[in-house]
């Protein structure tokens, strides 16, 4: 089982993969978007280590709203929305636990790429986050449906991940700022998958 | 990076206090917030906000005022506001006759605009939104987000905002919005990008002998690369584009709009061509705005806007307006 303090100590190491990461995650959005992703992300994380003194010894569910509302409220562009929802409606299914298992947390997954769905208006194929997100769901499930630990199934989930960064290379944005450049996104990874799958990691490094 | 700036986490704050240090006579900062409004709040009206990322003023906040907008919300360089902030924003300026939104088509402004929407609602404000979209460059297919709204926002906040001054409902005053979102094109380029202080390089690279053409307003890569040509041939092209997307035959208001680092002295030259091309196709140009109304930072480039006019927008462009960046 995972402890709000343990969740606590892997946002820190979320916050540290996104500064470790930002150059990286700006340069794929000058390419293909506004040059501004790893930037935007890392203030983002910044005001959220900031905050998890305040809230590091409250229930899980109120620990990741907070984080989602100083997403949302810092980020900006779209990410901060995405991820804000994401980890606000995490949160809403964390209400009150103290400790979660590999049960809750794909749960979690579920309503985090739910709201995701519902504000960013995408399905999978878009070159969006939801490409490394919706197979890293289905890996996890599929390796926890297997009964194997913790750390392997986040390890197939990052896999599967990455995999879904590689296909955001092969196919056309159809939504988001990238959308405009159509055939010319060829080639480019999402920048949105890729955080995702930088903040995947994290997770799966604290196990 | 060379920039005239103090620290880059500073610009946006500290462009925010110049700016209020510069026009207390329109603009006030509201406690706690990014959120510029009009010195003066008018009630009985619609009011209007807008916003969007910094970066590329005078828009926006230099259109908070008489005739214009109520409300302007500047978020991080060329990344949209966040919704509390956009919330603060409706929350400063709302009376009784609600609150319109100016939306620029991008996913993260609508993203955050909606958002902040939803938040208002929630407290019993009435809020309603409009999206601009008057970029020719990009294709408006299924395949896109839609078209990107650029320097047609600032005619959408002048004819709007003169609406609304009269009083008119928000049903009214949303229509006029729409009228002129459907009525507006716009077509970019550049000679040079621009760079966000946060990200310390430019955006992309453009050859020494090479233009961007239909670039967005945060650098975005347009329709194609090439070389660079006479301004009059470049103005040809561009005006080819705009004219081909709908019928502009009679009056039409025409902004041409420096990019940030763009010499007035090369606006009048594309002035100077624009008209010649629409009077050699019968278009009568009613009113010429020409200037940086809409810029990218230190980007070298420019767009063409032209608007449609019938009798109702011709009477609302002329209305009275007293902005920091435009008076009329």
């Amino acid at each position: 089982m995972t402890d709000n303090a343990k969740v606590v100590a892997i946002l820190t190491a979320m916050k540290e993969a996104i500064d470790e990461n930002a150059q990286f995650l700006t340069d794929l959005d000058a390419a293909i978007g506004d040059n501004d992703h790893g930037i935007n992300m890392a203030r983002g994380f910044k005001k959220v280590e900031a905050d998890l003194p305040g809230v590091a010894a409250k229930d899980i569910g109120a620990i990741l709203k907070k984080v989602g509302m100083d997403l949302v409220s810092t980020v900006g562009g779209s990410s901060g929305p995405l991820y804000g929802t994401a980890f606000m409606k995490a949160g809403a299914k964390t209400a009150g636990k103290m400790e979660i298992g590999m049960d809750d947390f794909l749960v979690m997954i579920d309503e985090a790429i739910g709201g995701v769905q519902m504000r960013g208006k995408a399905v999978a194929g878009e070159k969006t986050m939801l490409d490394a997100m919706m197979p890293a769901r289905d890996a996890m499930k599929a390796a926890a449906a297997e009964g194997k630990g913790v750390r392997e199934v986040l390890d197939a989930g990052v896999a599967a991940a990455e995999a879904g960064v590689e296909y955001t290379k092969t196919i056309i944005a159809t939504k988001g700022r990238a959308s405009y450049l159509g055939e010319r996104s060829i080639g480019h990874q999402d920048p949105g998958a890729t955080s995702f799958t930088v903040l995947l990691k994290a997770i799966a490094s604290a196990y | 990076m060379k920039k005239i700036i103090n620290a880059v986490d500073l610009v946006e704050e500290q462009m925010i206090e110049g700016l209020c240090k510069a026009y207390p006579q329109y603009v006030k900062r509201v406690e706690g917030s990014n959120v510029l409004v009009r010195a003066d709040k008018k009630e009985g009206k619609v009011a209007l906000v807008s916003g969007g990322g910094s970066g590329h003023e005078p828009a926006h906040a230099g259109y908070v005022g008489k005739g214009m907008l109520d409300g302007a919300v500047p978020g991080a360089v060329f990344t949209s506001p966040t919704p509390d902030q956009v919330y603060e924003a409706i929350k400063a300026v709302a009376t009784d006759a609600g609150v319109l939104m100016i939306i620029k088509n991008y996913t993260g402004d609508v993203m955050n605009f909606e958002m902040a929407a939803d938040m208002a609602r929630d407290e019993g404000i009435t809020v309603d939104q409009v999206i601009v979209n008057d970029d020719v460059a990009v294709d408006g297919s299924l395949y896109t987000v839609g078209r990107r709204g650029v320097a047609g926002t600032v005619f959408v906040h002048k004819i709007t905002g003169a609406k609304a001054e009269t009083g008119a409902p928000l049903a009214e005053v949303k229509a006029v919005a729409e009228k002129v979102i459907a009525n507006v094109r716009t077509m970019s380029m550049a000679i040079s990008p621009c760079t966000v202080p946060a990200a310390g390089k430019p955006g992309f690279e453009l050859g020494e002998d090479e233009m961007e053409i239909g670039i967005g307003i945060h650098g975005e890569p347009g329709t194609h690369r090439e070389a660079v040509r006479p301004a009059d041939e470049i103005v040809d092209m561009m005006l080819d584009k705009i004219l081909a997307d709908i019928d502009f035959t009679g009056d039409v208001a025409v902004m041409i709009n420096g990019c940030g680092g763009t010499p007035l002295m090369e606006l009048f030259i594309v002035n100077n061509r624009v008209h010649d091309v629409l009077a050699s196709k019968g278009i009568n140009v009613y009113k010429t705005f020409v200037g940086n109304y809409m810029t990218s930072l230190e980007m070298q480039g420019f767009s063409i806007t032209l608007l449609k006019l019938d009798d109702e927008l011709k009477t609302l462009l002329d209305a009275p307006a007293d902005t920091p960046a435009l008076q009329a």
